[in-house]
């Protein structure tokens, strides 16, 4: 670690390749792990083993590549800039864009309110506002090397998108229904004369250095979550019959998408804490559409973030908030199942 | 010198908190440091991120927990 952060532009030509070729052989390397244990072929155990050691260590390579890629992007926006950029947009314009940053803005729930707060200071209206809040902490990093890894990057570019399109049009609704009312009246009144902090632009090794910071950050944190979920997964994998789920979460079942949302909503857990819950469902035959719906409504709506937005909202627009974007999920779920 | 570390129970507040904390252990800095988790306070820096930190008055990070020596550096420019 000591040596990347010494020079950070030289171990990215280092480990690129590096990533590549490991990437690549991954499922020959496998194989030939499962050969030498001498486990029987084709037995349930063998099977379970196999997809453990060829699972982990490709969606710790994903996570790696992506998590450094998105900390690169975010070492370009900060709350202050996107702020910025958001200022004098059109109600839609301002929507698509906000959504667009709520990407890849570095953002944590817990930073909602002074957030929220910088947002409505700077007079940014409240729908575009509330498309970043939504799209922000909805469409994740995590997730989407998850859908990508498990799979597919097909799946995980329509998990983009249609996060897009619920933050894009909840927030024009919460625009156009005029609930500047609903906001505590003291936000208004803020005015702070402090001067703020002035950043100095990164150079380029520093936003490397980011990427690597991110890396460590989050796969620190994520591992274990990844490794009992993938666990999980093999252990369905081999074991469990499949289509188990399918009578509760699959497609034939019409409530099973509402259902799934209600229960997400006032659960709490970051995107790695739920991977092991979604890859149990998903293999015992839950629908993917509704997977995902419990997915992002655990994610993306949280009792503890409306708890904390209470401080600068009124009671009927939290509801207009958490209903607004309950339904949107709702809506992703069906999608899904449709398509898939 | 006072440190004041902006931010209601997000994890890199306390991992800040933390950091600043085992710093002043290991280098005798005799700070004085403050949790600040009052809302009210932490707007008034102008934050939109949270944990902030400010020694003696300055902003000086946003959303981030620095590095040791950056840590260090700030602080000693305060000292001098």
């Amino acid at each position: 670690m000591k040596l990347v952060e010494k020079y950070p532009l030289g171990s990215v030509v280092v480990l690129l390749p590096l990533w590549i070729a490991l990437y690549a052989t991954l499922q020959q390397a496998a194989d030939a792990l499962v050969l030498v244990t001498g486990l029987p072929q084709g037995e349930r155990l063998t099977e379970a083993v196999r997809f453990f050691v060829y699972e982990v260590p490709k969606v710790l390579l994903l996570l790696t590549l992506v998590v450094f890629v998105v900390g690169i992007v975010r070492s370009y926006f900060s709350p202050e800039r996107t702020r910025a950029m958001l200022g004098g947009k059109s109600l839609f314009a301002g929507n698509v864009l906000a959504s667009l940053l709520g990407i890849v803005t570095p953002f944590c729930s817990c930073s909602a309110v002074p957030l929220f707060i910088g947002f409505v200071e700077a007079g940014i209206p409240l729908g575009v506002t509330f498309s970043f809040l939504i799209a922000a902490p909805m469409i994740n990093e995590i997730a989407i090397v998850l859908l990508w890894g498990l799979f597919g990057w097909q799946t995980a570019l329509l998990y983009v998108g249609t996060g897009l399109v619920i933050a894009i049009t909840a927030g024009f609704a919460i625009g156009k229904l005029k609930v500047e009312r609903f906001v505590e009246d003291w936000v208004y009144q803020i005015h702070s004369n402090n001067p703020g902090m002035e950043e100095a632009a990164p150079v380029f090794r520093d936003r490397i250095q980011s990427g690597y910071s991110a890396v460590s950050d989050i796969v620190g944190k994520v591992w274990p979550y990844l490794l009992v979920g993938i666990g999980v997964g093999a252990g369905i994998h081999g074991y469990v019959p499949e289509n188990f789920m399918a009578g509760l979460m699959g497609k034939s079942a019409w409530w099973s998408v509402p259902v799934a949302v209600l229960i997400g909503v006032p659960l709490y857990s970051n995107a790695a804490g739920i991977i092991p819950i979604v890859q149990a469902l998903l293999a015992k035959g839950a629908s993917l559409g509704t997977a995902l719906a419990f997915m992002m409504s655990v994610i993306g709506l949280s009792l503890p973030e409306t708890i904390i937005l209470r401080k600068v909202l009124k009671l009927p627009l939290i509801f207009i908030f958490v209903g607004v974007v309950a339904f949107g999920i709702i809506i992703v779920g069906y999608l899904f199942n449709i398509i898939y | 010198m006072n440190v004041k570390i902006l931010g209601a129970g997000c994890s890199k507040c306390k991992a800040l908190e933390q950091k600043v904390r085992q710093l002043d252990e290991l280098h005798q800095l005799h700070l004085e440091i403050e949790k600040i988790t009052d809302l009210n306070e932490i707007i008034s820096y102008r934050i939109m991120a949270t944990p902030g930190l400010v020694i003696n008055g300055k902003l000086r990070s946003v959303g981030t927990v620095p590095k040791d020596a950056q840590l260090l550096q700030w602080l000693r420019e305060e000292d001098s």
